[in-house]
């Protein structure tokens, strides 16, 4: 079992207030994801040639007290230009002018404990083990600003219960995926994705769809051809629901085993497992609430 | 008549049911404010009593009903009505999957849409929808009635015993086993008197009748597992 939430507000004013109408649907699922909590939030890009790239220092030995500022420093003495760093516990966003790759591969040579959660112009990700209330208290889930968002609580079945192993996943840039539920053939998406390039951070069975998804939508699919190749190549039981720089997504497998309810006004768009996650939500009475079929897609447009 | 209203805002489901399982003394109707998704509303009910949840109720509400009438005025959640006995049910809004599952008795109402693998395994309840249901229901029906206005999904009543379905819309496919028959007179009345309980108006002629074809009752060697 887990948990999923996302929002996505309609009118420029909701903005400041994404993390507060979130942080209580996140809350509401604790019963189903107590183990694990995290979300991927979209705001405003960063300009064109600059990266953001989100880090989790939780894995190292000075844990949250890693020293991000000589980080900071360093990056900016290796690759020159403005490398800038925010920093708030065991967790960073390095934004860059240089090529992320480079920087990436500079990360894993020499802080190979760092985990690098994302990059991308416009999503930062946070996700931690803990209650998703300790997790949302851990980064002030309730100040987060943006346009959009995807969030998970999880109760672990099919990898251990560690941080890099939380949702959301993210592969590629500005792209993340969270799952409810078990796949069936990961270890088969994997072997198809790795003779080409393409590399793993953990065993767990949603990387295995994230990677495929933003591997298609990297080879040129738009999103609804991505998606339907999910459901041709992706076998198990799923509710997914995906985030890009402007789009949430979410699709659910034929069997539709794993819940989900979407309830949409004038100001919002907002999913969850459960409507116990959504009845807090301004004007949540008159909202049209509906649950999505499954093997059909739903995108909303930032 | 004494009646009775709680408000579950920030309150445990505990509140409700515990009073709907102890000696009502005289309550006959009780009203459920802001069920917000709540599981588990007014389930395991032995008594006749009217409950009322005024929104969207979340997993098995009025689950294992005896004698009650429940009205959920909004949407519920997976397993509504779940392993009824007696009573009704009625689901105001659409019913996730499951919903009716196993039902003994009673008449379960659901006047949108239900989702997956409604009436799976039923046991002798009814249960009417006003719109469409989702695949594999009725899968395993053993008794009882599956009344749907709109369309039904994939797989409808696979591997069905004894249960009778009636399906006034399109059928995506039927599941193994399942066939459509022709409606008997006592197909009608039976409808009939269901739509008339469900407060729907359409002409049970309308509906076709789908049943067993009884070959999967005894193991045939030479079927090669072809159905």
């Amino acid at each position: 079992m887990c948990g999923i939430v996302g929002l996505l507000v309609k009118r420029e004013a909701l903005r400041p207030r994404l993390g507060e109408l979130m942080v209580p649907m996140l809350i509401g699922m604790t019963e189903r994801g107590p183990d694990s909590a995290g979300l991927a939030v979209f705001g405003t890009p960063v300009e064109a040639a600059r990266r953001k790239i989100n880090l989790y220092s939780g894995l190292t030995a000075e844990g949250a007290d890693f020293n991000w500022q000589a980080l900071g420093h360093e990056v900016g003495g290796t690759f020159g230009g403005a490398a800038t760093i925010e920093a708030h516990g065991n967790h960073a966003i390095l934004t860059v002018d240089t090529a992320p790759a480079a920087v990436r591969h500079w990360i894993h040579e020499h802080h190979p404990r760092l985990h690098i959660l994302s990059t991308g112009r416009s999503m930062d990700l946070y996700k931690d083990i803990g209650t998703p209330t300790e997790v949302s208290d851990r980064y002030d889930f309730q100040h987060l600003q943006g346009t959009h968002l995807v969030g998970h609580t999880r109760m672990a079945t099919e990898s251990a219960v560690t941080p890099d192993r939380a949702h959301p996943f993210t592969a590629g840039e500005d792209f993340c995926l969270v799952h409810n539920g078990s796949l069936s053939n990961p270890n088969g998406i994997r072997r198809m994705l790795e003779p080409r390039g393409i590399h793993f951070d953990t065993d767990n069975d949603t990387e295995a769809a994230c990677r495929f998804l933003e591997w298609r939508l990297r080879e040129g699919d738009d999103l609804p051809t991505a998606l339907q190749k999910g459901f041709d190549e992706l076998d198990g039981f799923y509710t997914f629901l995906m985030g890009t720089q402007d789009e949430l997504a979410l699709i659910r497998d034929p069997f539709a085993c794993k819940p989900a309810v979407v309830a949409e006004t004038d100001d919002y768009v907002a999913i969850a497992s459960e409507f116990r996650s959504l009845a807090h939500l301004p004007d949540i009475k008159h909202a049209n609430v509906f649950e999505p079929a499954p093997e059909a897609m739903y995108v909303w447009k930032a | 008549m004494s009646e009775i209203t709680i408000d579950l805002a920030g309150k445990p489901v505990r509140e409700v049911n515990q009073l709907l399982h102890g000696p009502l003394a005289g309550i006959e109707r009780v009203s459920v404010l802001n069920p917000d998704g709540s599981h588990n509303l007014a389930v395991g009910v032995d008594a006749p009593v009217r409950v009322d949840i005024h929104g969207h109720a979340g997993y098995y509400a009025g689950g294992m009903n005896k004698q009650a009438d429940i009205v959920i005025h909004g949407s519920a959640s997976t397993g509504v009505a779940e392993n009824m006995m007696s009573g009704t049910v009625r689901v105001k809004g659409f019913a996730s999957n499951g919903a009716g599952a196993s039902a003994h008795g009673g008449l379960l109402i659901i006047e949108g849409d239900a989702g997956l693998r409604c009436a799976i395994s039923l046991k002798g309840g009814d249960i009417v929808v006003g719109g469409n249901v989702g695949s594999f229901s009725a899968f395993m029906a053993q008794a009882g009635h599956l009344v749907v206005c709109g369309d039904a999904g994939d797989a409808l009543g696979d591997s069905l015993y004894e249960a009778v379905l009636y399906v006034r819309g399109s059928i995506k496919s039927l599941g193994a086993d399942a066939r459509i028959e022709p409606m008997g007179e006592a197909d009608l009345r039976t409808l009939g008197d269901l739509l008339g309980r469900a407060g729907l108006d359409h002409d049970p002629a309308s509906f076709k009748r789908i049943a067993s074809a009884r070959a999967l009752y005894h193991w045939n060697a030479d079927a090669n597992q072809e159905y």
